[in-house]
């Protein structure tokens, strides 16, 4: 019936395939257009590195900037001729290497870890100076470009293992942090290794960007992509105000110059660290950049250590600045009063067991035993402490003391914020059961009392024990980290840590430090006197199974209102009042006072010039 | 001879077509490899690639299109409603249980399987189509269109609720075999005079366009007037409508204190003529005019509503799409990025392309969904201006063919089915191919047996077997 309008249907076909064959015709025989667009487009993505938050001393003072590098990015597939000769000339490598470059290059690609499509890295860091001069003649130089990075860069060459290091992510770490649910990172990223590049990686990385242009065979920008919709910006890190004193701090490393040991400073009132140094360390700008290759095999191979931060890793026992504590424990649990006396002859003794003391006159009472440092009232003390019928067993009672010591923060990571924190070490019943057999008993771990024996403590935990006494049986948890840009520091450094040690049983445990500062009839420490300053104090020597003793010194200062606690460790050093009384001293002075009294400028004249650890 | 034809009215499978339904779907497969080739890891073969999978949704096919020829032809038009049915309700589970994509929620997950229901609903819609109107008697009364625009707007508002745009238009296509099987052809003029209408409201100020249709209008209207009346009946009617539209503009502009929209007064002086015209219509007996009037209304209709719904209706990736089909917007970084990098692609093959597996642009991910709706462009790029040319005659046998075949029916059904295929094909083929030359708008359809993805290979496979199943029984009469 309508059997002529299949034609119409049909032409209707027919006209849309011709009009699809003219439109064809156009864009792929007639307008050349396309064919010029084609081989002129491409995309290039671009990624915006942010720069790493700043770092500032608690004085406002610039610790560690961002200087500019360029890695000179390239696309083998658009490298075509290039004056290689002018190339190398600047950027200062020579024919051979550019060979090798290449050579490099391809192999990567033909394992497919890289592609001639997309960029790869070819020449990392170039100087901001280098890349200017290169700059002008990339335009000639088809295939590659310049991609800005941002290094670290101190101002000061100080705190090097307090502020730790920044380096190229390595692909396990890029796995580690995926299987961490953090896929931020990709190749070529830079991380924080150490120290508070480390431990605040989050808040000083920033947030990358990615700006998308249009790149025409030539390699020669050719305008935003989408009008720079799809970009994102790079967002900078978050700047961090430490409670670091730099001026304090080297300070500090001037007077470990030469030896090798820590010096923690607490100011006690905040748990902020003032200072904190370990020695022998190293210029924090070693390791930035193309440096890094170089100067991290020969610091990681020094026999000195100096990538190792002693003030957190390393552990020693206390020696007898951990009498305080044996002390503080005997009043709390009603073992001792201010009053009780111990006899002591040149020591302790029990049937055949001996235990040294140096001269001093006997009885006495608790703060002279802290005075004079008494091994032999520790050893009572002690002794009865653990054999106190109200325990009911050694065991008991050593669980109790190992309670005291771990609310003192002793035994586990005091929570530091500062990466690679040690613990110590705290031995309970059951780690003697373990070594000694069940049947130890109090004179077999006897060498507690004066802080030796299986007792270890990292620096930073003397430090807060010294902010512990100072604050009379409280502290906040150290930390270096004051303020951070739009953050706010975790709570966890903003928490009141008790010891459930009575406040007032501490005056007698600070007036005997006093007394070994100052009292006219002998103390330990009396090195620590500075005019002006009541400064309260402790000393140690810690033996050591692999050389001379360790010095020791652990202070805090003014005594009626604290404003710095202080540890101070000399390893193979020995006496504590030799070495780490003064430098206790001397840190203290300088920082309350700022500068030290012309009268003791011996005394730092010594001290800087000691060379103690067997170097030049 | 003696061997297959045992019912001399049983004919064979038409070996031209499934030769050309092989060929499309071979090169598809081979274009396919190429699209998804990428010259820097050289696997021959991976199991992951979209190759691969489609090598087994082919063999899938080969299943579905056995199961088919199998099926007695009586069986097709017995279940075209519960086919229609089943595909109804499948598009009604997508829209709460659907797995949204590019914005449009129209595949279902079972399991690692996925499929948009929307492919089969065409075959569905098809059977019942040719059901109905191969009922005996049929005529285009008003309750055939009323049954007819039931099953056809049934899915379009599903797949539109799916916010689907793309595939509720092809059912508009079920307009061309209404037209073959006597629909007024009005509907085809309209649809072009529409198309061309809002076009021209779309670039030109919507005023004037109208004014233009109004003046077209009143020419037509006064020349049969003039010829089938009075010479002074054809001259009043200029007078009436020109004066109206004149005074409404002043009377507008003393009422409104000089703020007139152009538009009403032309309206005005259109419905003035109107009256003016029916009335004479009526006393003379002239009924052409009554058709003149019509087109008249409905193109200034689509004119004042162009603007109206580009403004209100549509959504802003929408309206970008069209500015920039139309060169309003240029931005080939922007929205027009598809299209731009698909054109460059087809554009770079020249006159006969860079060879199998040589393109680039294909290759290095410029070409948006280079392997779905943008598939063209690999066989631009690689095949050329030839191969496109090849491959567009290719489609345009095939759907001749089906045409031809589709005539040759001896039942209605059969034809009016033919006919639904060859156009759903050939309007596949249309709006996929335009879109990647910049022809059309961009809107997401398949192009068939090219684009990667079962659901469509086999909804295409499936509604073609159909009819050559119906073929082979060409000479009987099935309803």
């Amino acid at each position: 019936m309508f059997d002529n309008r299949r034609y119409v249907i049909i032409l209707i076909m027919i006209l849309v395939a011709t009009a699809m064959a003219a439109k064809l015709f156009y864009i792929q025989i007639i307008d050349e257009e396309y064919k010029l667009s084609a081989e002129s487009n491409s995309r290039r993505e671009v990624v915006q590195y942010p720069s790493r938050g700043l770092i500032f001393d608690r004085n406002g003072k610039l610790l560690v900037s961002n200087q500019a590098v360029y890695d000179i990015m390239i696309v083998l597939r658009e490298v075509h001729e290039f004056d290689s000769l002018d190339f190398c000339r600047t950027v200062e490598i020579d024919m051979p290497t550019l060979r090798g470059l290449f050579a490099d290059l391809r192999e990567k690609i033909r394992y497919r870890k890289a592609s001639s499509y997309k960029p790869s890295v070819f020449i990392k860091q170039l100087s901001e100076e280098r890349f200017s001069m290169l700059q002008e003649k990339l335009f000639k130089m088809p295939g590659f470009y310049a991609q800005r990075r941002t290094l670290r860069k101190y101002e000061y060459p100080s705190a090097a293992l307090v502020l730790g290091y920044v380096s190229e992510i390595s692909e396990n770490m890029i796995r580690d942090t995926v299987i961490n649910k953090d896929s931020y990172y990709s190749q070529g990223d830079y991380i924080g290794i150490s120290g508070i590049e480390r431990s605040f990686e989050k808040t000083l990385r920033g947030k990358k960007g990615i700006n998308y242009i249009m790149v025409d065979v030539h390699g020669r920008t050719k305008g935003e992509f989408h009008d720079g919709e799809l970009d994102e910006a790079a967002i900078s890190g978050k700047d961090l105000t430490l409670s670091l004193d730099i001026d304090l701090q080297q300070y500090g490393e001037k007077l470990m110059q030469g030896k090798t040991g820590s010096i923690v400073a607490i100011r006690p009132q905040t748990g902020e660290i003032l200072a904190m140094v370990s020695a022998p360390s190293y210029d924090p700008s070693l390791l930035v950049g193309r440096l890094r290759s170089v100067n991290f095999p020969i610091l990681s191979n020094d026999p000195q250590k100096p990538l190792f931060n002693r003030a957190i890793q390393a552990q020693y026992p206390p020696g007898s600045t951990f009498k305080t504590i044996n002390a503080l424990i005997g009043l709390q649990e009603g073992i001792v009063t201010p009053e009780s006396r111990f006899p002591c002859h040149a020591g302790y003794t029990i049937g055949r067991f001996h235990l040294g003391c140096h001269s001093h006159a006997s009885p006495l009472d608790l703060r002279q035993s802290i005075q004079h440092s008494c091994n032999g009232y520790y050893c009572y003390e002690f002794r009865s402490f653990l054999d106190s019928p109200k325990y009911g067993s050694s065991h008991k009672a050593l669980n109790i003391w190992r309670d005291y010591l771990v609310k003192f923060g002793l035994g586990y990571r005091l929570g530091i914020d500062i990466a690679n924190e040690k613990r110590g070490l705290v031995p309970n019943a059951e780690y003697y059961d373990k070594y000694k057999g069940k049947n130890w008993n109090s004179l077999g771990v006897i060498s507690l009392s004066i802080g030796q024996g299986e007792l270890l403590l990292t620096p930073i935990q003397l430090a807060n024990q010294a902010a512990t006494i100072a604050n009379q049986g409280w502290f906040y948890t150290p930390h270096i980290v004051h303020k951070i840009e739009d953050g706010e520091i975790d709570s966890l450094y903003l928490t009141k840590r008790y010891t459930g040690i009575d406040s007032t049983y501490f005056s007698v445990i600070k007036d005997g430090m006093e007394a070994a500062v100052w009292a006219g009839d002998g103390g330990t420490a009396h090195g620590a006197q500075i005019p002006d300053i009541r400064v309260c104090g402790k000393t140690g020597t810690a033996q050591n199974p692999h050389g001379k003793d360790h010095s020791i010194f652990m202070a805090f200062a003014p005594k009626e209102s604290p404003e710095i606690a202080i540890s101070v460790y000399v390893e193979n050093a020995g006496f504590g009042a030799t070495w780490a009384v003064p430098i206790g001293s001397l840190m203290i002075e300088k920082y309350i006072k700022g500068e030290i009294n012309p009268q003791r400028k011996w005394v730092e004249d010594r001290i800087i010039q000691a060379k103690l650890n067997g170097t030049e | 001879m003696a061997l297959s034809n045992t019912n001399p009215y049983h004919k064979g499978i038409d070996w031209l077509l499934v030769i050309l339904y092989v060929a499309l779907v071979a090169f598809g497969w081979l274009n396919l490899y190429a699209a998804n080739y990428n010259p820097e890891t050289r696997i021959a073969f991976s199991v992951d690639a979209e190759y691969f999978k489609q090598l087994v949704w082919i063999g899938i096919t080969a299943l579905c299109v056995g199961v088919i020829m199998l099926v007695d032809s009586k069986m097709f038009v017995e279940i075209s409603y519960i086919v229609f049915g089943a595909s109804v309700l499948l598009l009604i589970v997508v829209l709460f249980a659907g797995k949204e994509v590019n914005g449009a929620k129209s595949w279902l997950a079972f399991g690692p399987v996925q499929f948009q229901p929307v492919e089969f609903t065409k075959i569905g819609t098809a059977l019942v189509v040719s059901r109905v109107m191969s009922r005996y008697g049929f005529t285009f009364n008003f309750r055939s269109y009323a049954h007819l625009a039931v099953v056809l707007l049934i899915p379009i508002l599903l797949v539109l609720l799916q916010n689907d745009t793309g595939s509720a238009l092809i059912y508009f296509v079920f307009l061309l075999p209404m037209f073959r099987e006597g629909m007024t052809g009005h509907v085809l003029i309209i649809g072009a005079m529409c198309i061309a209408t809002a076009i021209a409201s779309f670039l030109l100020p919507t005023e004037w366009v109208m004014a233009v249709i109004a003046f077209l209008g009143l020419m037509a209207v006064s020349y049969v007037l003039n010829r089938h009346a009075t010479k002074r009946e054809g001259l009043t009617a200029v007078f009436v409508c020109i004066a109206t539209t004149v005074a409404a503009y002043f009377g507008l502009y003393v009422m409104r204190h000089g703020e007139v929209e152009p538009e009403i007064p032309v309206a005005i002086g259109a419905m003035a003529l109107s009256v003016y015209t029916i009335i004479r219509s009526i006393v003379r007996r002239i009924r052409t005019t009554y058709t003149i009037l019509m087109y008249m209304w409905i193109a200034l209709t689509v004119s004042y509503a162009t603007g109206f719904a580009f403004e209100n209706i549509l959504e802003p990736h929408q309206r970008t799409r069209i500015n920039i089909l139309f060169g309003v917007e240029d931005d080939p970084s922007g929205a027009g990025y598809n299209v731009n990098q698909s054109m460059i692609a087809i554009g770079s093959g020249g006159f006969s392309g860079k060879g199998f597996l040589e393109g680039t642009q294909t290759k290095l991910n410029f070409v948006p969904k280079q392997t779905t709706d943008f598939i063209f462009c690999t066989v631009g790029e690689e095949w050329g201006f030839m191969g496109s040319i090849t491959l567009i005659a290719l489609y345009l046998t095939f759907f001749i063919r089906l045409i031809i075949l589709a005539e040759k029916q001896h039942s209605v059904f059969s034809r009016i089915y033919g006919y639904c295929v060859a156009c759903i094909f050939f309007f596949h083929f249309m709006v996929n191919i335009s879109m990647t030359i910049g022809l059309m708008p961009v809107i997401g359809i398949p192009l068939p047996f090219f684009s990667y993805g079962g659901s469509s290979l086999w909804g295409f496979s499936i509604m073609l077997f159909i009819f050559l199943k119906l073929d082979t029984d060409r000479n009987e009469l099935i309803r």
